[in-house]
């Protein structure tokens, strides 16, 4: 039993850790809090079932597609909404309404077009078999989110570890103007920093519309609390930490869900933040930052 | 006379919804102008409105009682969770005191016994009359206009612009940090317990992030750099939707693109004093800052 209880937990904390890598990466990047980020969520689970539904994809294509449509309504936020305000030099309280006001009209327009009611997946495109392993039940959509979740952090963390543009990345994440003298193209790699995040955000979306197999215009509110209290606890703007935390969230819950009761799930998560802030406020792996925030 | 009755049978309820509204953004604005970003307002909202309807309901007490009873608890309480996060700063206070928020909701949602879980309360009775509201009103600005004339208000504007800078000024920053987070959780309780005896029904899910974020936008949007501004900005965003009723569905459209136009071109809100005495005296833009 504990171990089937370990696997939901991994699977639903790989979740998390995907959608939070996105938001975390916007904050490290662009110093924002991103709460359209949810809204992103919900757009990318959206353009796999049109994918699915209107073009006739089959599954693999729809994540892609997912991840390409949310990409590219990251970079168009980013463009028409977060640069002006970044040539203003606007206080960082001010982005942060300002990606409310477009997560409340990417829901409604979500809401007047596709309409309130919960959608779903086809049936014959989803895979519907299991298998048992050491006696844990596992669904092979299960097994796919673990396995696609663990490849794009490590494509990600690799791609910031490893590559031009990730060292242009973690230069401008110490200092954007240092960058910008020392001739990185800041604006450009904002763009493909929003793309890439809202991206990882819309496969997340998709991820958690095949699990749960129901897609509705707000279902990115619940897990943006989450992605909020999986990038405090991991350190704001931490990649490795906001994996980690995603991970220890997914088995937080799971766990108080199992032994405590159900009602408790979402104390268990802001619970912890709580603590975390006030014993930690750096967050697990963060390290204390003097910046704006 | 007869147009205003009945003007007044179908809009009261807005017009009413309009002053707590205005009550919430002065409560944030109270705790901002001292540089302090609290998402805790809604859920201090919540736990006066709890306090006040618990009062009347079980305990039959008069409205005025309850009303302080819904004002008194929010303070206490922030007296505890400002001991615990006054250190946090920027970010970092925001998401504390938004989880403290849904803590909060999620204890009202398990206290079953005393708040009806999720099922709220219901049948509170309708006490709150227009002159509460105003009153209320009146007395929440003329005591916020007396704040900032006087030492305090410009201990909390030192505060804002630079806190280190304010401390050794010899300005004791965290009872001043305190006091206008206590205060304005004072606010928001007192919003609350009029709002639950007007609406006749509560729940746990009214004074969760939603609330917390409309409260920051109302009183960002209007601006925060006189107590006209939070004012302003409830009125705008209280009303839009009304004024909007007839896009149906695509109306929430309008108001989040007015909401994002607003930010990127009136970067310091609807009501902002510099901008218009620029243009009344009809001097250039860019010449005074």
């Amino acid at each position: 039993m504990l171990e089937q209880q370990l696997f939901n937990a991994l699977s639903l904390g790989c979740v998390y850790a995907l959608f939070a890598l996105g938001f975390t990466l916007v904050f490290g990047v662009l110093g924002v809090i991103n709460l359209s980020h949810g809204a992103v969520f919900m757009v990318g689970a959206y353009a796999a079932l049109a994918a699915v539904q209107n073009l006739g994809f089959p599954l693999w294509a729809a994540v892609i597609f997912a991840f390409v449509i949310a990409g590219c309504v990251g970079a168009l936020i980013d463009v028409l909404v977060l640069r002006p305000l970044r040539n203003r030099n606007a206080p960082h309280l001010i982005p942060m309404i300002a990606t409310i006001g477009v997560a409340i009209v990417l829901n409604s327009l979500a809401q007047g077009i596709a309409g309130a009611e919960n959608k779903r997946f086809p049936t014959d495109v989803l895979p519907q078999e299991s298998l048992d392993f050491l006696g844990i039940h596992i669904t092979v959509i299960e097994l796919g989110i673990i396995l696609l979740s663990f490849l794009l952090m490590v494509a990600l963390v690799l791609m910031i570890g490893r590559t031009q543009i990730g060292r242009a990345l973690r230069a401008i994440a110490e200092s954007p103007k240092a960058a910008l003298l020392l001739g990185i193209n800041v604006e450009w790699l904002f763009i493909i920093t929003s793309f890439v995040a809202a991206g990882l955000g819309g496969v997340a979306g998709t991820l958690v519309g095949v699990y749960s197999n129901a897609l509705f215009p707000l279902m990115g509110q619940p897990i943006l609390h989450k992605g909020i209290a999986v990038i405090i606890l991991g350190g704001m703007g931490d990649i490795r930490g906001a994996m980690l935390a995603g991970l220890f969230l997914g088995f937080a819950e799971v766990m108080s869900v199992a032994y405590i009761g159900s009602n408790m799930r979402d104390a268990v998560a802001f619970g912890v933040l709580f603590l975390v802030l006030i014993l930690r406020p750096q967050g697990l792996l963060g390290r204390i930052q003097e910046r704006k925030a | 006379m007869e147009y205003f009755e009945n003007f007044w049978q179908i809009y009261s309820n807005l017009v009413l919804t309009l002053g707590i509204n205005a009550l919430l953004a002065l409560s944030i604005y109270l705790t901002l102008s001292c540089g302090m970003l609290s998402l805790a307002n809604a859920a201090f909202m919540g736990i006066g409105a709890y306090t006040a309807s618990i009062l009347t309901m079980s305990h039959e007490a008069p409205f005025t009682l309850a009303l302080a009873g819904g004002i008194a608890t929010p303070m206490f309480v922030a007296f505890f969770l400002g001991k615990a996060v006054m250190r946090l700063s920027g970010v970092y206070l925001a998401m504390a005191t938004l989880a403290f928020g849904e803590v909060v909701r999620i204890v009202i949602l398990n206290a079953e016994d005393l708040t009806g879980g999720a099922l709220g309360l219901n049948g509170i009775p309708n006490s709150t009359e227009w002159w509460h509201v105003l009153l209320a009103l009146a007395v929440v600005i003329a005591m916020l206009a007396c704040m900032r004339r006087s030492k305090v208000g410009r201990a909390l504007e030192a505060i804002k612009e630079d806190e280190t800078a304010a401390g050794m000024m010899g300005i004791d920053t965290n009872a001043n940090k305190m006091m206008a987070f206590i205060l304005g959780a004072g606010i928001a309780g007192l919003a609350g317990g009029l709002s639950a005896h007007l609406t006749f029904f509560i729940g746990p899910n009214e004074y969760g992030f939603d609330r917390a974020v409309e409260i920051l936008t109302m009183a960002i949007l209007g601006g925060v750099n006189s107590l006209i501004g939070p004012v302003v900005g409830s009125l705008f965003l209280t009303l839009l939707p009304e004024v909007l009723r007839g896009l149906k569905d695509f109306r929430l459209v309008v108001n989040g693109v007015l909401l994002i136009v607003i930010i990127l071109f009136l970067p310091r809100g609807l009501w902002d004093p510099a901008r218009f005495r620029r243009m009344f005296s009809g001097a250039k833009k860019g010449d005074a800052k």
